[in-house]
């Protein structure tokens, strides 16, 4: 229908569309953008800027004029074209499978071709490495919960949370209480990462069960908000128990991970002195960026063992009808709290590697909006796919980092990018599912086959 | 003496189930024989599915007793057992009116679920499993022969590797039986089989029950509302109207029972046609 | 006693805004059965257009109690046309395109929006807290005992006064008109519905708009109560909300008022007699222990389980 359209009454149509989107662009801005409050002596002051309100309606009449002239080709709003069937990439769900092993070579070699060609920029561009794969991991043991169980959890900060708070708590006052009282040697402060790492996972697990026991058998939304409830009632235990969190204060001053025993000092008995190398503040961050790829890749070989184990099975079975496995003999409290402590645990991995990497910890690292964006990771990358965390956790936290410039306006593009590539792939950027057994051949199943879990 | 009363695999005694104030089934009991096809009949609304739903523990009966017994002689009470109890430790299986396949997992995937506990315990509650032993990849092998006999006998076996959802409606049908059947059941109970099928599949669907039931020496409890499989292929006929049994017997004497022609008359013209007519055919 | 009565009165104006805003989540929630986490947000820039209404046409400093009251009227009805444009304009953006897709990518589109609008605020607005003089201020004394006075604003029972009529008109909406019949419709059977001759685009876009609208008379009262407002009370405002509208039933129009009130009591009566630091930790654990005993809620139907 739009390409018979003549040219000249697609023009008008656009011109008509675009007229209509400027005036509700000038009812909606009006207020917020024309008119600012200032705090004036003796109250609040308004500031007009109409100039500004003209700007931002011609925007949008122009990109909506011109959008609907070359690129949709039509005077349908396009809220009106994204509703039929999903547009395909070719190849991107096959991109898993060549891609993994670049990005994994790629990873490993990263710290090399940073120290080597990026001089000035290495200690930024680690730092980011650093901060993309502590998501990726988060993303990848919040894909367990959401993705394979198909439970929609909006507290996993939680999990991270603890975990943090576990390693920083066991380092900075059991540890050396254990070594007051003559329990332990104060050896053991240099292995204090080591031996907190299982305890902390083992802890977030722990709590997984503890709230996922009551609550597991609410559906969809009610376990949306419960998880969402759990995760702010930990933000405010750790923000007002003062005397064991530090409150709003954190906790500082938690130990730095050594080199399996061997502290990273600098002098005697450091890192660099053990091998025979120069002392480098970037021996530290190297090791770090090893020690999170290696946790994230334990994460993604556990993930993808399980998913052929009769567990990972029934956590799929569990997504795609819960009443079915309830028929063929699957305790489905049981399979969704193993889902959930298993979940939890990856996170409370990387809670405690935060904590070590940051040395600080405070209750502002783990607000809702971190849930958020875990969530968004996985959602974004394709529900269930391990390659599709990877890229939308790269997306999403290095387009984050790179748009750094654009200071306060870097969120509201972030949000913006969020709607867009949802409205653009709502099954995410990699939608089929590759199953765990197979007879003849593995066919990958579409994603229209593949349901998305009520609970 | 029938083989139902001589040796039932299940016993319902007194079964009554109310929601609120509807009486769904209303003091019901009746037995049915080891290795032998059950068919359980009546007008819409008679508590058929009810029924079923209490003796997989999707319902809990608010009186009453369901007691299953297997070959050995071990005993379960299944009112007092929890749904996936009843199918993991009683061995009871089902299939449900509107199908419920994993429809964005494979058929053969399909069938792994199914055999989920003797596969959990051969990986050790999963510990093992992510480590390799030995057991499980064993106890696999045999999981994919299991499913693979039961897909040869659904005609199934080419398209084992094709997503569940993809399959014609026939085809799903035929994978929620093989479905049932890796969980190595005792008693099937199945919601309408043949709801939907063709004669020709209709046809196949006797045969692949009957061939379930002789063989394999398992006892099927059957809804149905298609007559040309209840009379061919059952052994005994319990009647349901109104959440009561009207009427008990093997096919003949059901076809000639007055009080069941007077409740299909009062209902449906074509069931009655079924019921009254098959005799003729 | 006379504590008690203050903090209840406290409460159940709090508890007002609340419902309010809930009606948003579950009217939402009930016809296409997502959450929108936007909503909180929709809340937000309602309270800043209010604001920015009430300057403009400067109340501020004005004693004539006609003037204000109708300056006031002027300020909601600004404010509700408005804040439906912009609930009209998320629903058209994010919401509509994925109105057939699966129901995790709406979600996330929702906050996506909700980032969206708090930072589209910041950047406007300004981060810093925007305080307003009282334009409402009197009230009476109920009772006075040992130097304890209790008191009713003329706030208060504005606040109240205007939720109840709300929610009676809205009540009537939703029985009597046309709208309200193609709402429930919508809710029962969306293609049902389409077949049967039901705009459901349209259905869904105003029931957006009526959410946002009464989040905006929510918006301006928040506005009025408290006398100041940044951009980020959408979010704590958003949650709480959402919690009411869940621990009455989701779905449900009489369970969203009532657990607005509940969950407004509870704020405040912990508040009151244990911590302020922990009002929220007791919402939630309210909401969980409910929850737990009346799965779908307080007014909720119960999901029966299909087998």
């Amino acid at each position: 229908m739009a390409a018979s359209q003549p040219a000249a009454e697609r023009l008008t149509d656009s011109l008509k569309d675009a007229v209509v989107a400027a005036v509700i662009a000038l009812a909606l801005f009006s207020g917020l953008i024309g008119i600012r409050t200032t705090a004036d002596v003796g109250g609040l002051g308004l500031n007009f800027r109409w100039e500004l309100l003209a700007a931002a309606v011609a925007t949008v009449f122009a990109g909506r004029f011109l959008l609907n002239v070359f690129v949709w080709r039509t005077d349908k709003p396009v809220t009106r074209l994204f509703s039929g069937p999903m547009p395909k990439i070719p190849g991107l769900d096959k991109l898993g499978v060549i891609a993994g092993p670049i990005m994994l070579i790629a990873a490993f070699m990263l710290p090399v071709i940073s120290w080597n060609f990026f001089g000035q920029q290495n200690r930024y561009i680690m730092d980011l490495a650093i901060l993309v794969m502590t998501y990726i991991m988060l993303g990848w043991g919040l894909n367990i919960v959401v993705g394979l169980a198909g439970l929609l959890d909006l507290g996993y900060v939680a999990f991270y949370a603890v975990g943090a708070y576990s390693y920083a708590l066991l380092s900075t006052k059991f540890f050396p209480l254990m070594v007051e009282l003559g329990y332990a040697g104060p050896g053991i402060m240099d292995w204090a990462f080591w031996v907190s790492l299982p305890l902390a996972g083992i802890l977030a697990a722990f709590w997984g069960i503890i709230l996922g026991f009551p609550v597991l058998r609410l559906r969809g939304d009610y376990l949306a908000i419960v998880t969402l409830a759990f995760g702010e009632i930990i933000r405010i235990v750790l923000l007002n128990w003062y005397e064991f969190t530090g409150g709003p204060d954190g906790l500082s001053r938690i130990p730095r991970p050594s080199f399996f025993g061997i502290p990273f000092s600098r002098g005697e008995g450091g890192f660099a002195d053990f091998f025979g190398l120069g002392y480098s503040p970037m021996h530290r961050i190297i090791f770090l960026f090893y020690l999170i790829l290696i946790l994230a890749l334990i994460t993604n070989f556990v993930t993808m063992r399980l998913r052929r184990l009769p567990i990972g099975r029934a956590w799929e079975a569990l997504r795609e009808d819960e009443i079915a496995c309830r028929a063929l003999g699957i305790n489905t409290r049981n399979t969704k709290l193993t889902a959930f402590a298993i979940g939890a645990m990856f996170g409370g991995f990387a809670g405690s590697f935060f904590a070590t990497r940051q040395g600080f910890i405070s209750p502002e690292s783990f607000v809702f909006m971190e849930s958020a964006l875990i969530l968004a990771i996985v959602v974004l990358g394709g529900l269930g796919s391990q390659i599709g965390v990877v890229i939308a956790a790269v997306v999403m936290i290095g387009g984050f980092e790179i748009f750094r410039d654009l200071a306060e306006y870097r969120m509201l593009v972030f949000g913006l990018l969020m709607v867009s590539i949802m409205v653009w792939r709502p099954r995410g950027l990699i939608s089929s599912r590759n199953p765990s057994v197979y007879l003849k051949e593995r066919k990958a199943v579409g994603a229209e086959h593949v349901a998305e879990g009520r609970g | 003496m029938s083989q139902w009363e001589k040796d039932p695999v299940v016993t319902v005694e007194h079964l009554t189930m109310r929601f609120g104030g509807l009486v769904a089934i209303d003091d019901l009991s009746f037995n049915a024989g080891r290795s032998q096809i059950t068919a359980l009949i009546g007008p819409n609304g008679a508590g058929k599915t009810t029924v079923f739903n209490c003796l997989t523990g999707f319902y809990k009966p608010t009186e009453g007793r369901i007691t299953l017994r297997h070959d050995n002689g071990e005993t379960f009470l299944l009112e007092r057992l929890r749904d996936h109890e009843i199918a993991r430790d009683a061995h009871v299986s089902r299939t449900f009116q509107n199908i419920r396949l994993f429809s964005g997992m494979t058929v053969l995937e399909n069938l792994m679920v199914a055999q989920h506990n003797p596969l959990m315990r051969a990986s050790a509650w999963t510990i093992g499993g992510v480590f390799g032993i030995s057991g499980f990849r064993q106890a696999e092998t045999e999981a994919i022969d299991l499913a693979k006999y039961w897909l040869d006998h659904t005609r199934l076996l080419d398209r084992a590797d094709e997503p569940a959802s993809d399959l014609p409606y026939g085809a799903q049908r035929r994978l929620e039986i093989a479905r049932a059947m890796c969980t190595r059941p005792v008693l099937l109970c199945l919601d309408e089989p043949a709801a939907g099928l063709n004669p020709r599949e209709s046809a196949e669907l006797n045969q692949l029950l009957r061939y379930i039931c002789d063989e394999h020496g398992l006892s099927i409890l059957l809804i149905e509302h298609d007559m040309s499989v209840v009379m061919e292929i059952s052994d005994h006929i319990v009647v349901l109207d109104y959440g009561s049994k009207i009427s008990d017997g093997t096919p003949d004497h059901v076809r000639n029972d007055p009080s069941v022609i007077a409740a299909y008359l009062g209902v449906d013209d074509e069931e009655v046609d079924a019921v009254v007519g098959t005799e003729a055919e | 006693m006379e504590y008690f009565l203050q903090q209840l009165i406290n409460g159940l104006t709090l508890g007002s805004i609340y419902g309010l805003i809930a009606i948003g989540y579950t009217m939402v929630y009930g016809i296409i059965g997502m959450i929108n986490f936007a909503h909180g947000d929709i809340f937000m820039v309602s309270a800043f257009i209010g604001l920015i209404a009430i300057i403009l046409l400067g109340i501020v400093g004005t004693t004539s109690v006609f003037v204000i009251i109708l300056a006031l009227l002027l300020v909601l009805v600004i404010a509700m046309v408005l804040t439906s444009a912009w609930g009209w304009t998320v629903e058209r953006m994010a919401y509509r395109p994925l109105r057939t897709s699966f129901r995790l990518a709406p979600l996330i589109t929702a906050i996506g929006m909700s980032i969206v609008l708090q930072n589209f605020v910041q950047i406007t607005q300004g981060a810093r807290v925007k305080p307003l003089q009282p334009i409402i201020s009197g009230g009476y004394v109920l009772m006075e005992k040992d130097g304890f006075v209790v008191n009713l604003s003329n706030i208060q029972i504005i606040i109240v006064v205007v939720t109840v009529a709300l929610m009676a008109a809205f009540s009537l909406i939703i029985a009597l008109t046309p709208l309200g019949r193609a709402q429930r419709a919508c809710e029962q059977d969306r293609k049902m519905a389409a077949l049967v001759g039901v705009n459901v685009d349209r259905t869904i876009s105003l029931t957006f708009v009526v959410g946002a609208a009464l989040a905006a008379v929510a918006g301006v009262m928040y506005l009025l109560y408290y006398g100041v407002i940044d951009f980020y009370i959408g979010f704590v405002a958003g949650v709480k909300a959402f919690t009411a509208a869940v621990l009455g039933g989701i779905g449900s129009l009489p369970g969203a008022m009532l657990g607005g009130m509940l969950i407004g009591l509870i704020e405040t009566f912990w508040s009151a007699y244990f911590t302020v630091e922990y009002k929220d930790v007791a919402a939630f654990s309210i909401l969980a222990i409910v929850l737990i005993f009346l799965p779908s809620g307080l007014l909720g139907r119960p999901e029966v389980e299909k087998v």
